[in-house]
């Protein structure tokens, strides 16, 4: 079953336990495990954009749309056979430390 | 007769089709087939000498029937197939039933359900209560309860929530909010006076304490039995101790023994250990208090909450007296509507003469009651003072 995984970076942390290393050694071991699926980083957030359509009138604005002090980083879909195992990863990865957080979402089975 | 069978058996029938079958909404269906068969044909042609595995086989004749007739089980049990969910052997049916009930526990208490929808579940599925019967544990509508439950199985479907007992690194992670939800069931019981809640409750923790040697399993168990072993509801100090079950009493003191030994203490053995201090104690006055009172810096510092102060104010006041007691007491801001807070702040008072303050604060904590229990214990609290107070006019 696929799950996305939505790293979400705490943004006041002064003293960050997870350095630029223990993310490449966990995207490593994703692929040695052969579960991911698709995943992305994402530009600085200085770069983000948000629309939105009301009523059929646009909003464009600078920024990314939460207003909370996490924000989305990036992004990694992987393919494992419960939550459990996907709860682990989430927590083995760097992003749901150091004031972060990593929302793990089922893929929606449309088929 | 039968009564018992099901009530004994449907838990564990349950858990084992879950297992075979990895899908909860199946195996209740099933399992309600199945129970709803030997009502009608055991007081005919008797109980089976195997009950157990009479289940297992008419559920498991009923999922194939089910499987045959609904596409959508059979795709989803295809889809779990595919995934090689479900590649341990079924379960030997000569044998009688498999205890699958450890992997339900955990599933049902899983961190990724609410809170709430938790110990719903575990009264549904593991103390096999029917849907109106846990929303009035809960105080409360019956809408309300279901709405859980099936927002609970929803998502232990749709997220893949899978049915296994944690591996040994998780498990001490995951034990106490089986723990939890249990203590719950049994506290509900307790503060409506509805003593086959807390029954149940015990029950649950003789399974888990059966399944699981662990020791705050233990701790909790001893916790339940030492309280249960007490003469209903009332306080402590009005209660008569001879007439408490000394069964209990000396299985509980076993369990609290057992759970402070070998290894730094948890939550629940502490709190056994103080309840197993009560037990052997003819009265209040002869209680060792400050062995409890050490006890409760020591249950305080691992589960620093309000309500552990304010027990711990409490039993202060026993040790050094109520002026100690009231300067111990948690904020009123910590506690806002729990009416304990207010009724033991009556309490102290009472005790230093400020009758008028007390009054007052008992007044408080009626407002504040939830059940008929508490309710009229208050009232009979402020009819005694009022009738000391004209004693002494």
């Amino acid at each position: 079953m696929k799950y996305m995984l939505l790293i979400f970076a705490g943004t006041d942390v002064t003293e960050p336990e997870c350095t630029f290393e223990d993310w490449r050694v966990w995207d490593e071991k994703l692929d040695d495990a052969g579960i991911k699926v698709s995943g992305e980083s994402l530009a600085d957030l200085v770069t983000a954009t948000t629309v939105q359509v009301r009523k059929g009138a646009k909003t464009v604005t600078d920024g990314p749309f939460a207003e909370t002090r996490e924000l989305l980083g990036g992004f990694v879909v992987i393919d494992v056979p419960n939550l459990d195992v996907a709860l682990e990863w989430a927590a083995s990865c760097p992003g749901s430390h150091d004031g972060g957080a990593v929302e793990v979402r089922p893929v929606a089975d449309l088929g | 007769m039968i009564e018992q069978i099901y009530r004994e058996e449907r838990g564990r029938l349950l858990a084992a089709l879950v297992h075979r079958f990895g899908d909860l909404d199946l195996a209740e269906e099933v399992c309600a087939d199945a129970v709803e068969a030997a009502l009608t044909t055991w007081p005919r042609d008797g109980v089976p000498t195997k009950p157990g595995a009479w289940l297992m086989t008419t559920a498991r004749r009923k999922a194939v029937d089910r499987l045959r007739r609904d596409q959508t089980y059979a795709a989803r049990l295809a889809v779990l197939a595919a995934e090689g969910e479900r590649h341990e052997p079924a379960p030997e049916l000569d044998e009688g039933l498999p205890d699958e009930r450890l992997r339900l526990f955990f599933t049902c208490a899983h961190p990724a359900l609410a809170a709430e929808d938790r110990t719903a579940l575990t009264l549904r599925c593991l103390a096999g209560l029917e849907t109106p019967e846990v929303a009035r544990a809960f105080l409360v509508p019956t809408a309300t309860m279901a709405q859980r439950i099936v927002r609970a199985k929803r998502k232990i479907r749709e997220a893949r929530i899978p049915f296994r007992v944690p591996g040994p690194d998780e498990l001490p992670e995951r034990i106490p909010g089986v723990l939890q939800v249990v203590y719950l069931v049994f506290t509900a019981g307790y503060a409506d006076d509805r003593v086959d809640l807390a029954e149940e409750a015990i029950r649950l923790g003789r399974i888990l304490h059966r399944l699981l040697g662990n020791r705050e399993v233990a701790g909790l168990l001893g916790l339940m039995l030492l309280t249960h072993a007490r003469t209903g509801t009332v306080p402590l100090e009005e209660q008569d101790r001879t007439r408490w079950d000394a069964d209990l009493v000396a299985e509980g003191t076993a369990l609290a023994e057992a759970a402070l030994t070998g290894g730094p203490p948890g939550p629940y053995g502490v709190q056994a250990a103080i309840a197993a201090l009560h037990a052997e104690a003819p009265s209040v006055e002869e209680t060792d208090w400050p062995q409890i009172v050490a006890l409760y810096e020591v249950l305080h510092r691992l589960s620093p909450t309000p309500v552990v102060a304010l027990n711990r104010a409490a039993a202060l006041a026993m040790r050094d007296g109520p002026e100690a007691g009231l300067a111990a007491l948690p904020a009123d801001a910590e506690l806002t509507g729990y009416p304990l807070l207010p009724a033991t702040r009556g309490d102290l008072l009472e005790r230093l003469g400020r009758t008028e303050e007390a009054v007052a604060c008992f007044e408080e904590a009626l407002r504040l009651a939830q059940t008929d229990a508490e309710r009229s214990r208050l009232r009979n609290r402020l009819d005694r003072i009022g009738q000391n107070t004209k004693l002494t006019e």
